[in-house]
């Protein structure tokens, strides 16, 4: 997993609440056995018309936000499959951080594996962050992770709060599977306890 | 004396291996099931590592979102769902893991898998990288869906690192009246708290409308709570659960059975335990519902009307809706039992089993799909098909025009050849009314089985209590 420290670029406004993840990656992508690759199915059924062409009205395909590393939407993003497929896509595509007011838990826990960072803002501070964000190509952000600060075109500094163990993990890149390993003994130990108190597990 | 605890509370502390000063848990995973979708990437991890499955034993794989529900002798045309099922079935030989093949009569949706086989027992903590895995929560059993990094986790050492949730209890008081179900209920619930209502928590449904239902109704509930925001749902184990699970193939035997009931019989929220929200619902007003929009939430009594955006409570739930209703094809006012639909799909890990079949067969039983509508059912597993078969289910079904198909995810989700063409509508029994969940541009109204079979046979959204009178 790569590192996040500090991320600048722009960031692309999606006023939607209930932003689904079958809205983000349609199932007929969820057929590949690898992770890479889905950047270009993100959001496709917004993003393509029934022939496969770009639908220029939709965010992504506008020329100010066709590189956007940051997005901002509303709330519950995120909601209902636990599809890792999502933020797969979300990250292919080059987007690193998005922010809303509120996420479905499984996405939300799914993007800190993956090198995404996403960013709980209360409504009315996502609002003046949408508000930026539909400037083009002057929506440019910089998302500080070490001082938990967004800093917006005009030079505004939003703070923001992430949990602290996965805050480090993400500045770090850390593997989870690696830290946990270490605790091996530990697992071993309930294993044994668990196999005379319960052995039909 | 130790303070009063919930259910959730009892089932997460025995579960604990370790806690860090910030309160992050490192908590074990008792049970594991895997599908061809979310693990694939998982596995490959494992083996660019040099790692094992660190507990095979603990992990059960079974295709389900892929498979085609018709004749499966030729095996599978599409071939990235091929390669998909083939990499399950590969993965399960390389790295020690039980899989039930296509062709075995234990394969089905994993959520009616798990229970079926006894796989699924109460204070369990039970994952797999599917979000309706809350399906077995109905046990008493911690369960939850998670992400493929997730499922990789787990395999490679049978734990998960996570932040405890917050607890939530949903009463249902009362009984249920004539032609309400489980769905009725839990679509209900999903109307009330909303789709973010029960985010960061795990829902404990509780109550006499709760008591009252079988293990499959209560599967029903659980299944839906991720609908309703909450990753797990869950009910007190009682006889009711006791019953369903003895005699299972993969349920404790002898002394170990014994042992379980007496453990399983703690699994309560004592009395006087703190939940952080409670909810109260009466079940005597519980008319069947039926969904309209294209969020789970969006739920109307089936004598209900499409609502006006104008009637919003803010200006983004109005924009929502506009959206939905355009989506949807539909107008503000207009009577749902008005509305026309085209198709019908009876199945899904929310209402594909046995009870959901025999309910759905009582409305079809001498009576006739309408013309306009093409309807199918498919069965939750190749068990659940084979009892229906037994019981006749299939040929009522067929003599009235439904399509009698092989066990899978099916239409829920639109993954095999089993979708929706654009515009299409369709009473399903599924899960989610998402835009383009059963197909591109195709339009879902979420209902129970019963209500399914009622609109088949009238071609509209219909009141089932107009068939059972």
């Amino acid at each position: 997993m790569d590192k996040f420290e500090v991320l600048t670029g722009v960031a692309a406004p999606l006023p939607m609440i209930n932003v689904d993840t079958d809205m983000i990656i349609p199932k007929q992508f969820l057929k590949t056995i690898k992770r890479t690759g889905l950047g270009k199915s993100l959001f496709f059924e917004m993003r393509y018309d029934d022939a496969g062409k770009e639908n220029p009205e939709f965010v992504l395909n506008k020329a100010a936000y066709r590189n956007a590393k940051i997005l901002v939407s509303g709330a519950n993003f995120g909601c209902g499959s636990s599809r890792e497929h999502a933020p797969w896509s979300i990250l292919d595509f080059g987007i690193r951080c998005v922010i809303a007011p509120s996420f479905a838990d499984i996405f939300y826990n799914n993007c800190f594996k993956n090198g995404i960072l996403p960013i709980k803002l209360p409504q009315e501070i996502c609002d003046k962050l949408m508000k930026a964000a539909e400037n083009g190509a002057n929506a440019t952000f910089t998302v500080d992770l070490q001082a938990q600060e967004i800093q917006m075109p005009d030079g505004e500094k939003v703070p923001f709060s992430t949990d602290a163990f996965r805050r480090h993990c993400l500045l770090n890149g850390l593997d989870d599977i690696g830290l946990t390993l270490e605790k091996k003994p530990k697992i071993d130990t309930y294993e044994t306890a668990r196999k005379t108190e319960q052995p039909w597990v | 004396m130790t303070e009063p605890r919930t259910l959730f509370d009892k089932i997460w502390a025995s579960h604990l291996v370790d806690r860090q000063e910030d309160g992050t848990c490192l908590i074990y995973i008792d049970r594991h099931l895997v599908h061809e979708v979310t693990s694939p990437q998982a596995f490959e991890g494992l083996a660019l590592a040099g790692r094992k499955v660190h507990r095979p034993m603990q992990t059960l794989a079974v295709a389900d979102h892929n498979v085609p529900t018709t004749d499966r002798s030729k095996g599978i045309a599409d071939p990235e769902s091929r390669t998909q099922v083939d990499t399950l079935e590969a993965n399960g030989k390389a790295f020690g893991i039980r899989v039930f093949g296509m062709s075995d009569d234990r394969q089905g949706i994993v959520h009616i898998v798990g229970p079926e086989q006894g796989f699924t027992l109460p204070g369990m903590t039970i994952v797999c990288g599917d979000s309706h895995t809350s399906t077995h929560g109905a046990f008493g059993s911690l369960a939850f869906g998670i992400g493929t990094s997730e499922v990789e986790h787990v395999l490679a050492t049978q734990t998960l690192v996570q932040a405890p949730a917050k607890n939530m209890r949903i009463r249902v008081e009362g009984k249920l009246p004539a032609g309400a179900t489980a769905k009725d209920i839990v679509l209900k619930i999903i109307g009330t708290i909303g789709t973010a209502g029960g985010t960061g928590y795990v829902i404990e449904y509780a109550g006499e409308a709760i008591r009252n239902l079988s293990m499959e109704g209560r599967m029903t509930i659980c299944n839906m709570s991720i609908e309703g925001g909450a990753r797990a749902g869950l009910i007190a184990p009682d006889e009711t659960t006791f019953a369903y699970i003895k005699g299972r193939p993969m349920a404790p035997q002898g002394a170990d059975w014994d042992k379980a009931v007496a453990y399983w019989s703690t699994l309560v929220t004592d009395e006087g335990a703190k939940f952080d929200t409670e909810i109260v619902i009466d079940a005597a007003e519980i008319i069947p519902q039926v969904t309209w929009g294209t969020s789970p939430e969006d739920v109307v009594p089936i004598t209900g009307a499409v609502p006006n955006p104008d009637d919003a409570d803010d200006e983004g739930k109005a924009k929502a809706m506009r959206r939905s209703l355009e989506y949807m094809g539909l107008t503000a006012g207009q009577k749902i039992e008005e509305v026309k639909i085209d198709r019908v799909f009876i199945g899904s890990c929310t209402n594909g089993r046995i009870e959901d079949l025999r309910a759905a067969a009582a409305v079809a039983k001498g009576r006739k799909v309408d013309p306009s509508v093409k309807a199918m059912v498919v069965p939750g597993s190749g068990l659940v098909k084979k009892q229906a078969e037994a019981e006749g289910l299939d040929a009522v079904f067929r003599e009235a025009g439904f399509e009698w198909r092989e066990p899978g995810c099916s239409m829920c989700l639109a993954m095999n050849a089993d979708k929706l063409e654009p515009g299409e509508r369709c009473a399903s029994t599924s899960n989610r009314n998402f835009e383009g969940r059963q197909g591109r541009g195709g339009r879902t109204h979420l209902v129970s089985p019963e209500i399914a079979a009622a609109s088949a046979i009238t071609g509209y959204l219909t009141d089932v209590r107009k068939f059972q009178a």
